[in-house]
């Protein structure tokens, strides 16, 4: 707790006084969970409403009329064909195809909001910076805040109306208990809800504006995780990294039909190719049987216990009551209802493999 | 019946020549929400030490060591459909497994109450 180093979010004197537990996370010190507890916070986001500090991931705004042409040329989503108030989810690839980030772009009206990842964000900056030059704002004195769950759209619509004609992955610049904030239908748990960027010096009261309704609790990065992966969401440096493209990760539906034809990111070459011809493997859901998590890394093997693969996510869903995992296996494993294995310390534990999300989400679209 | 404590954050119950092991009220909170005890098989010989099982949190695996040698004589098996009990009673219905001790001079070498609680501070 005494790291120098380590930076500070603007509601960490909030974590504290609410008594969560801190972690070193990305170069900041964030709650890992607070006295609910991981599956407490977990159950009670899907429940009701859970608000989460995010402000450890990078903001930032473009502007100017080139500014979608442009970041067209660092991603493969179509960005160029959004309109104003809508939001798309793309990732930054590699001459190789292989995946540098994932992010949220929004279309402001008169500029781009871009939300990248707190791991990635000095690389992601500086790659949108030679493209963008001074267009490109680097919104540092923002904080960003997550309410999600199925009561996200009462609690939220109380202190500004306008929120509950959000659509999901849509935005819009509002004043949430009088702070001018821009608010996205949108998050990373698989339920409806919002994410919130706020001038950060009125974060901390906004937050706890948000937390003096009952239905709200207060959630840390364990219950993120285990949510996404309910979700089937991925998790950058684990699920995806440079070595995993797009297509491969089963999110060839994040690039839109105009850009598979024409190209124009970087390592179009292969994305395209893999579009039209498969890939050697895939990102899939597996579903362990029995109680017994697979954690990140673990061994996948067919029938005759050949190695076809590995865990990238794996854990104790709480509201699957059950273990789930994702991972990537060979092509001809990857199937809906394949039946693998998982080498869990040693033993072949029975998994199959399943569609994701492994839960319904609450998207209102 | 004389209770010890490792440095590992576990208690072992003696009663006779059978102690019965279990993690303390200080590891249920480190772990945090118990969704998963692997337990050691029954008539499996273990050396002080030894991997003996695992106790799986929604984040993350930690292992379970024995704390003296013996040969495990039962596990709790309502840990399997009910980990929680790890949480919420871990130095009572929350036990892992009972083991019948081969050294009773091992015992000498852990720590009694007033010297774990010097260890968790």
């Amino acid at each position: 707790m005494t790291d120098a180093t380590l930076k500070s979010t603007p509601l960490n004197a909030l974590h504290r006084d609410l008594g969560a537990k801190m972690v070193p996370f990305a170069g900041y010190d964030m709650p890992v969970q607070f006295p609910l507890g991981v599956l407490g916070e977990h159950k009670h986001t899907r429940a009701k409403a859970g608000l989460f500090d995010v402000s450890h991931m990078g903001q930032v705004r473009v502007d100017g009329d080139r500014a979608a042409r442009m970041l067209e040329t660092l991603v493969p989503g179509d960005i160029a064909g959004l309109t104003a108030g809508r939001m798309r989810y793309t990732q930054f690839t590699d001459a190789d195809g292989g995946i540098l980030d994932d992010l949220m772009v929004t279309h402001g009206g008169d500029h781009l909001f871009v939300v990248v990842n707190a791991a990635c964000k000095g690389q992601d900056i500086a790659l949108m910076r030679e493209a963008f030059g001074d267009t490109l704002t680097e919104l540092a004195d923002r904080a960003l805040l997550a309410l999600q769950g199925p009561m996200a759209v009462d609690v939220l619509a109380a202190l500004a109306p306008q929120a509950a004609d959000l659509t999901f992955m849509t935005g819009a610049a509002m004043d949430v208990a009088g702070q001018p904030c821009f608010v996205t239908r949108s998050g990373y748990t698989g339920e409806d809800g919002y994410e919130i960027s706020v001038p950060a010096d009125g974060a901390d009261a906004l937050a706890r504006k948000l937390l003096e309704h009952a239905d709200v609790e207060a959630i840390g990065l364990g219950a993120r995780d285990s949510l996404r992966l309910e979700a089937g969401l991925c998790l950058y440096g684990h699920d995806i990294d440079t070595t995993t493209s797009p297509v491969e990760a089963a999110l060839t539906w994040s690039i839109g039909k105009r850009r598979r034809e024409e190209g124009g990111f970087p390592g179009a070459a292969r994305i395209q190719k893999e579009i039209a011809e498969g890939t050697t493997r895939k990102r899939v859901g597996l579903r362990p049987e029995g109680r017994a998590p697979a954690r990140e890394g673990t061994e996948i093997v067919d029938a005759d216990g050949t190695p076809v693969g590995r865990v990238t996510s794996g854990g104790f869903g709480p509201s699957v009551e059950g273990p789930v995992a994702m991972g990537y296996v060979a092509r001809d494993h990857a199937a809906i209802g394949t039946s693998l294995s998982l080498m869990v310390r040693g033993k072949p534990l029975p998994a199959t493999v399943v569609k994701m999300p492994f839960v319904t989400p609450g998207y209102k679209r | 019946m004389a209770v010890k404590y490792t440095e590992d954050h576990e208690w072992v119950a003696v009663d006779g020549d059978v102690g019965t092991v279990g993690i303390t009220e200080h590891a249920q909170e480190q772990l945090g929400d118990i969704v998963f005890v692997e337990l050691p098989d029954v008539g499996k010989a273990v050396v002080k030490g030894d991997e003996a099982g695992v106790v799986e949190s929604v984040k993350a695996a930690s292992e379970i060591y024995a704390p003296v040698s013996g040969e495990i004589v039962a596990v709790n098996e309502a840990l399997a459909d009910a980990p929680g009990t790890a949480n919420t009673d871990p130095t009572g219905t929350g036990w892992f497994f009972k083991i019948k001790l081969s050294d009773m001079g091992e015992l000498d070498g852990l720590m009694d109450e007033a010297a774990y609680k010097d260890l968790i501070g």
